[in-house]
């Protein structure tokens, strides 16, 4: 009896094994966390030395209109003013966003509602091919084809928030899409067939259950594409034109905070104010990530499927 | 489940005996010395390439040679967490470094010429006329005898080695106005040769077919007219050491500025050999005869 | 509009879309094929770099990318796969789970330029690993895992939790569960995440700059000793990767060819991709097929 007794009441192997298991799991969870925070602490010590030991007024540098941080401006002041970087950067993502997001649902929704076939053959493989090229070539392409494509068109250098609006639409679209297509994939097959089973055309299933189900996934997969908008530097940095100056239109050159950032960073000295400032434009797109987030997960709260 | 066991613990056996046997037998590098070179980008070919022939004559040497830019390089020789750093300036030139305990290896010259497109139908201008380009008074190749074409102004980054040189040789100390910029030598070469009416500078080895170098005051931008000082627009590559080279480093240096680097690889490379300079330049941009 | 003219539209808009984006990418990729193709041969894929003369290859930096690519999974994919497993099966709907989902999200659109100064300045000066392999899997590690995660935690939510509850009425507990009946249903849509994932990983030149360096020594492909400099295993020497190399000389390159190099490196690139994805989609049905009862 007592063996019995002992080996009902002794921890299974199988409760053993979920104890480890979920340890295990955790501790990956939490060693993301850790990174993340280290990362966050790294930035910001670097980023708020600009205003805490080189003595730079926050609000002049927010909304300040001259970036020239090497050289003193009128009243004495180095001139560190990002607005630019940040209208620039914030257009730019924007912008992207908004063209590429019909593309990549309506590209996503043709691959798994209108023709999975084709999809799954033709569009998924080239997609995600494209994910692997360097954002290097893509820039490289932006210079080549869509520089002188603008300039022709619209005149002026080519250069400027147009280009690398395209550039990083065509970038963040397989992003997207494949995204998409995933949470498209992960609605229930029944939500599909209920809604024609009550008389809706295809659309209509589509377009009032599938999307509508799908919501949240889509903007999780349009806060990555901008993410990788945001985050993006070399492609950006060959075809914005790289000029601090407040983006008067379209078409003139102006600079983003991912290339002001990655054109300065090696040419200053690590601890000096040129250094401190451009760590400080790192901290800000973290920042503006971080709020991107927060509102579109806002909208995906109301937008979901009651 | 015991089939797999079985097959882990051989897999783990078997790794863990072969890296065993690797780490005895691993090459026995006699002293093994490693050395770091971070920095500028402009020099990191010419200090790889004689990387590689002094590490092919003596052995067990290794010399890791990386690019991340001047400030990158200057600031990690310093805090003496590499050994060498690569610069395209004077470190008194570079704001936040202490030259002081920074001991300076000229290795090369390099040239520093204005490129401006072709379509711009102008071969050479005067130094007041490159002043005001630069500075946004002058904003049509009309104005200077070229075509109706607008100028389109190209900077190097803010910070960069060539702009520092080009500003202060070439504007004598002006400001740019604002204007696009590229943190690359490959990229502005590109841009200018496709823009119509694109203006900038880079050094004389990136100077190609594509674009039209322009001569300043009648000077031709050559290697003859740098090495009297004829064409101003110049600059030194510098290798810094922390303190005083020893051993090895030392010895590598030396190799670096030796004839026979000077003669093969430095002008292969495109850069000029530091001897055959017939002036100096100090760092306060005092010239003096040699 | 009827409903049945609104379908009709509707889908002949689709098809416009989806017609509109095959184009595009489809133009893309023959850019970058008819642009490199005719530059590639065996001498180009195999011979090492030259740094100012024509005919230089890109042997070493397509051997670098592979190894780097693989130790940044080997690295990565477990604790993907650990986060994404307590995010989806264990994590409560709380504030916590919360703000570590933003967080993950947050991480994946930093700059990945500030990866690689974060890497060089902790693992690159701090930790002594120097510009390594090592040094440069970490960055990318960074850097890959909140897609992986992502994906992983995305994977195993479209498994009908009809699996789950069919697993716990076997008797089976909760990571029993996961690791029998779950995951093994969810590696198709895993491998996708991972091969999307190497993508990126394959594609990224900032983060690798400063930490897996931009320098490829000449390595002796006879020599596998791990130990050793030269060896290609060595984990500590640098490695200038493929994209590394693009980026460098299209930036700084002065050798005469630097435009074909590039063209080709490019096409190498969108090559060796493809092929990896052939070979990862074809892997993830064997073991679907292997480790369930899916035929």
């Amino acid at each position: 009896m007592d063996e019995i007794r002992e080996s009902l009441l002794k921890t299974s192997i199988a409760t053993k094994k979920e104890r480890i298991g979920k340890t295990l799991s955790i501790s990956a969870l939490l060693l993301i966390a850790i990174v993340v925070v280290s990362i966050f602490y790294f930035v910001a010590s670097k980023g708020l030395a600009t205003f805490f030991v080189d003595k730079i007024n926050f609000w002049d540098f927010m909304t300040g209109k001259t970036w020239n941080p090497s050289v003193n401006g009128a009243n004495g002041k180095p001139e560190t003013g990002a607005l630019p970087m940040i209208v620039g950067s914030f257009l730019i993502t924007v912008l992207s966003a908004i063209i590429a997001t019909p593309f990549a649902i309506g590209t996503a929704v043709f691959m798994t509602e209108i023709s999975p076939k084709y999809g799954a053959k033709i569009l998924q493989p080239v997609t995600e091919l494209l994910v692997g090229i360097p954002s290097v070539v893509y820039g490289f392409i932006g210079l080549t084809v869509v520089v002188p494509f603008i300039r022709n068109i619209f005149g002026g250098s080519g250069f400027g928030i147009l280009s690398g609006t395209i550039v990083l639409f065509v970038m963040i679209l397989p992003t997207v899409t494949s995204m998409t297509v995933d949470t498209l994939r992960s609605v229930p097959q029944y939500y599909r067939e209920s809604a024609l089973a009550i008389g809706a055309t295809r659309w209509q299933a589509i377009y009032k259950v599938i999307l509508r189900a799908a919501t949240p996934g889509i903007l999780t997969a349009v806060v990555f594409g901008m993410a990788r908008a945001f985050g993006e530097a070399l492609a950006v940095q060959m075809v914005v034109g790289n000029a601090a100056i407040m983006p008067g239109n379209l078409i003139s050159p102006a600079a983003t905070l991912t290339s002001v950032l990655t054109m300065g960073i090696g040419n200053t000295v690590m601890g000096s104010m040129q250094n401190d400032v451009l760590w400080t434009l790192a901290l800000i797109l973290l920042l503006m990530s971080l709020v991107f987030n927060i509102i579109i997960r806002l909208i995906g709260k109301k937008g979901e499927l009651k | 489940m015991k089939r797999s066991w079985v097959i882990t613990t051989i897999i783990v056996v078997a790794l863990g005996g072969w890296l065993g046997y690797s780490y005895n037998t691993r090459a026995q590098n006699g002293g093994g010395t490693q050395m770091t070179a971070v920095g500028s980008t402009a020099l990191q070919p010419l200090v790889e390439a004689a990387g590689e022939e002094y590490a092919g004559k003596h052995l067990g040497v290794f010399i890791n040679v990386q690019g991340g830019g001047t400030g990158t390089g200057l600031s990690q020789v310093q805090t003496g967490a590499v050994t060498m750093g690569d610069s395209d300036l004077f470190a008194e030139e570079k704001e936040g470094i202490n030259a002081k305990g920074l001991v300076d290896h000229q290795v090369a010259v390099v040239g520093i010429t204005p490129i401006a497109n072709k379509d711009a139908g102008i071969k050479e201008l005067t130094q007041a006329q490159l002043i005001q380009i630069f500075t946004g008074k002058i904003t049509n190749w009309k104005q200077v005898g070229g075509k109706d074409l607008a100028i389109t102004l190209l900077n190097r980054a803010s910070g960069s080695g060539t702009r520092a040189v080009f500003e202060k040789w070439a504007l004598k100390g002006a400001e740019s106005a604002p204007a696009p910029e590229q943190d690359s030598s490959g990229m502005v070469r590109s841009i200018v040769a496709t823009t119509p009416g694109a203006i900038s500078y880079v050094a004389f080895s990136y100077a190609d077919k594509s674009v039209q170098k322009v001569a300043i005051d009648h000077v031709e931008p050559t290697v003859a007219n740098v090495t009297t000082n004829t064409w101003k627009i110049w600059a030194y590559e510098h290798v810094y050491t922390k303190g005083q080279p020893k051993g090895q480093v030392a010895d590598f240096l030396n190799y670096l500025q030796s004839e026979k680097i000077q003669n093969t690889v430095v002008p292969q490379l495109g850069y000029i050999s530091i001897h055959d300079m017939h002036v100096q330049r100090k760092a306060d941009g005092q010239v003096i005869n040699k | 509009m009827s409903a049945k003219t609104s379908n009709k539209v509707a889908t002949i808009v689709l098809y416009t879309i989806a017609s509109l984006v095959i184009l595009l990418l489809a133009a893309l990729l023959g850019f970058i094929l008819i642009d490199g193709v005719p530059h590639l041969s065996w001498h180009f894929l195999t011979s090492p770099a030259k740094a100012f003369q024509a005919g230089g290859g890109i042997g070493v930096q397509l051997f670098n990318s592979f190894y780097l690519l693989i130790l940044t999974m080997v690295i990565s994919l477990p604790i993907a796969l650990g986060a994404g497993i307590y995010l989806n099966e264990y994590a409560k709907q709380n504030w916590f789970t919360a703000v570590i989902r933003t967080a993950i999200e947050i991480l994946s659109s930093l700059p990945s330029v500030v990866v690689g100064l974060f890497g060089f300045l902790l693992f690159v000066v701090q930790f002594k690993l120097g510009f390594s392999v090592l040094s440069g899997a970490i960055a990318l590690t960074l850097f890959n895992l909140p897609l992986l995660t992502r994906s992983v935690e995305g994977s195993l939510k479209s498994i009908p939790d009809l699996q789950r509850e069919a697993g716990a009425a076997l008797g089976l507990s909760k990571w029993e569960t996961v690791g029998h009946v779950i995951l093994p249903a969810a590696v198709p849509s895993i491998v996708t995440g991972v091969v999307l994932s190497a993508g990126r990983v394959f594609g990224e030149a900032a983060a690798l700059i400063y930490t897996a360096g931009q320098s490829a020594p000449a390595l002796n492909f006879g020599n596998w000793n791990p130990f050793d400099i030269t060896s290609p295993l060595n984990p500590l020497r640098p490695a200038e990767t493929l994209a590394v190399h693009i980026w460098k000389i299209n930036s700084e390159g002065i050798m005469p060819d630097a435009a074909a190099v590039s063209a080709g490196a490019s096409a190498v690139l969108v090559i060796a991709v493809l092929i990896f994805n052939l070979l990862a989609r074809w892997l993830g049905k064997v073991l679907f097929k292997r480790l369930t009862a899916a035929r």
